[in-house]
């Protein structure tokens, strides 16, 4: 596997848990950056705040033009899809909903995959609609890495289950292993880019 | 070569193709939401690859309006983010009830909900008799529609809390007819709005304005288009005119944006700066 250089994850509002969980097991030392999809209404912005607490990186919400930082979470802010530029800055939109949502992990994915190719790993935690599968399929089409919480463990299963059923997973694993593979992935990316350094 | 690269070089020989073929430039629009937005439309009108769709766009001249309307996907509801038309009402008309005439400019006014939002509340502060608004487009189509002011019944609810949240006097069906799955919003909102096709990334100044909106058109504008646009905007405003920008917008990559002052910072709403002999370019 190529060295991941970015994480994308997704899930719709059920999610805050998982997230909370997942980032709560990030290492503290990630040099990727985190993108986050998170499905809510328009009117929460507080979702940055409340994973925040519980983030070991700090939790920001992505700011347009700005650069995409090491070892930050960006949260895609509510009411806009999120996308990143080749230059990777960030970039918003307010086009149409896609699978009724925005921001949508589809749109998340579509770009990020883009710019980072194999280098990309997207998560799909669990969720209650099919958003976020097109996504994954491009991020695997184009060389990256997808890891799917498995739908029996999921709260809510469809979003998980859809991603697997059309994109498919490199990891389907309960939400527990799923930081612990994640710094696993970027720790040995570290090492191997620079060996000389510990 | 795999289909992502292919897809860079299909992106930009469609671009140069608009702009060989039909004047409009879109070269300095943000890459990643022009690029989702071909794709759909190329999907919309079934062809197999932006090269299928550059090939239409080329030999059917009739398919302009449908190609610029979807590259610019006019979305918007009424009193969208209502605490900057809150804002306006509550801090910015009052100040502008000293004119003795308005005018106010709608830059990229899509389907015009903002427009009839607009002219709803100067009805409200008794300042509409006295103002013109100038709504412009890049696309025809867009400001076709938005002259007509028909929009889904569905969105009647959220349009509706949002006008109360602005601070609404009566209530959204008091402007509007209702239908089954349409409403109509009055047209004698209208009486003061004229509908102009103006295209930000090549037009000029062609108003002086007391108050510009232009929200959530910048952010899919490159730095170098935003900050074309900021410049037009200046130079159009009066002397501490107001500029009106999208709720998660960020101009501090635009040099001409030192032009402008906060004036109510959370909402947006800007003030062009009263020495501009001080600001340098």
């Amino acid at each position: 596997m190529t060295s991941p250089a970015a994480i994308a994850i997704g899930c719709s509002a059920g999610g805050v848990d998982a997230l909370m969980t997942l980032l709560g097991g990030l290492d503290a030392g990630l040099q990727q950056p985190v993108l986050v999809c998170c499905h809510r209404s328009d009117a929460m912005d507080i979702l940055g705040d409340v994973l925040g607490r519980n983030s070991v990186l700090p939790v920001i919400e992505a700011v347009e033009r700005q650069p995409v930082q090491p070892g930050v979470v960006h949260l895609a802010p509510a009411g806009y899809h999120l996308l990143v530029e080749s230059d990777l800055n960030f970039a918003l939109s307010v086009d149409p909903r896609v699978n009724y949502s925005r921001p949508s992990i589809d749109v998340l994915f579509c770009s990020a995959a883009e710019v980072w190719r194999q280098a990309l790993i997207g998560v799909i935690l669990t969720g209650a609609n099919a958003d976020g599968a097109a996504g994954l399929l491009r991020i695997r089409q184009l060389g990256g890495v997808a890891i799917v919480q498995s739908p029996a463990d999921a709260e809510a299963t469809a979003m998980p289950q859809a991603a697997l059923d059309l994109a498919g997973a490199d990891y389907c694993l309960p939400l527990s292993d799923i930081a612990p593979v994640l710094n696993q992935l970027c720790h040995e990316y570290s090492h191997s880019q620079d060996p000389g350094r510990r | 070569m795999d289909a992502s690269e292919l897809d860079c070089i299909e992106m930009d020989l469609f671009v140069q193709a608009l702009q060989k073929r039909h004047g409009h430039d879109f070269t300095q629009y943000a890459p990643a939401s022009l690029k989702r937005r071909v794709h759909l439309l190329a999907d919309q009108l079934e062809c197999r690859s932006i090269t299928g769709l550059t090939e239409r766009m080329l030999h059917e001249p009739a398919l302009l309006p449908r190609v610029l309307e979807g590259l610019t996907v006019p979305m918007s509801d009424m009193f969208r983010d209502p605490d900057m038309f809150r804002a306006l009402r509550e801090q910015v008309f009052p100040l502008l009830a000293s004119y003795p005439h308005i005018n106010i400019w709608q830059a990229g006014c899509a389907h015009g909900q903002e427009v009839y939002s607009l002219a709803i509340l100067l009805e409200e502060a008794g300042l509409y008799e006295r103002t013109q608004i100038f709504a412009t487009d890049l696309s025809d189509r867009a400001l076709q529609r938005a002259s007509e002011g028909i929009y889904p019944a569905q969105e009647a609810q959220q349009w509706s809390r949002n006008y109360q949240a602005a601070g609404g006097r009566r209530s959204l069906a008091d402007y509007c007819s209702a239908g089954y799955k349409l409403l109509k919003l009055n047209q004698r909102l209208r009486r003061n709005v004229t509908f102009a096709v103006h295209n930000l990334a090549t037009d000029g100044v062609f108003c002086e304005a007391h108050v510009i909106l232009c929200r959530n058109v910048l952010i899919y504008f490159s730095n170098t288009l935003q900050n074309r646009a900021l410049s037009l905007f200046r130079d159009s405003l009066v002397r501490a005119g107001f500029l009106c920008l999208g709720a998660r917008e960020n101009i501090d990559r635009s040099p001409v944006a030192r032009a402008f002052v906060p004036f109510s910072e959370p909402q947006r709403i800007y003030r062009l700066a009263s020495h501009l002999d001080d600001i340098a370019e």
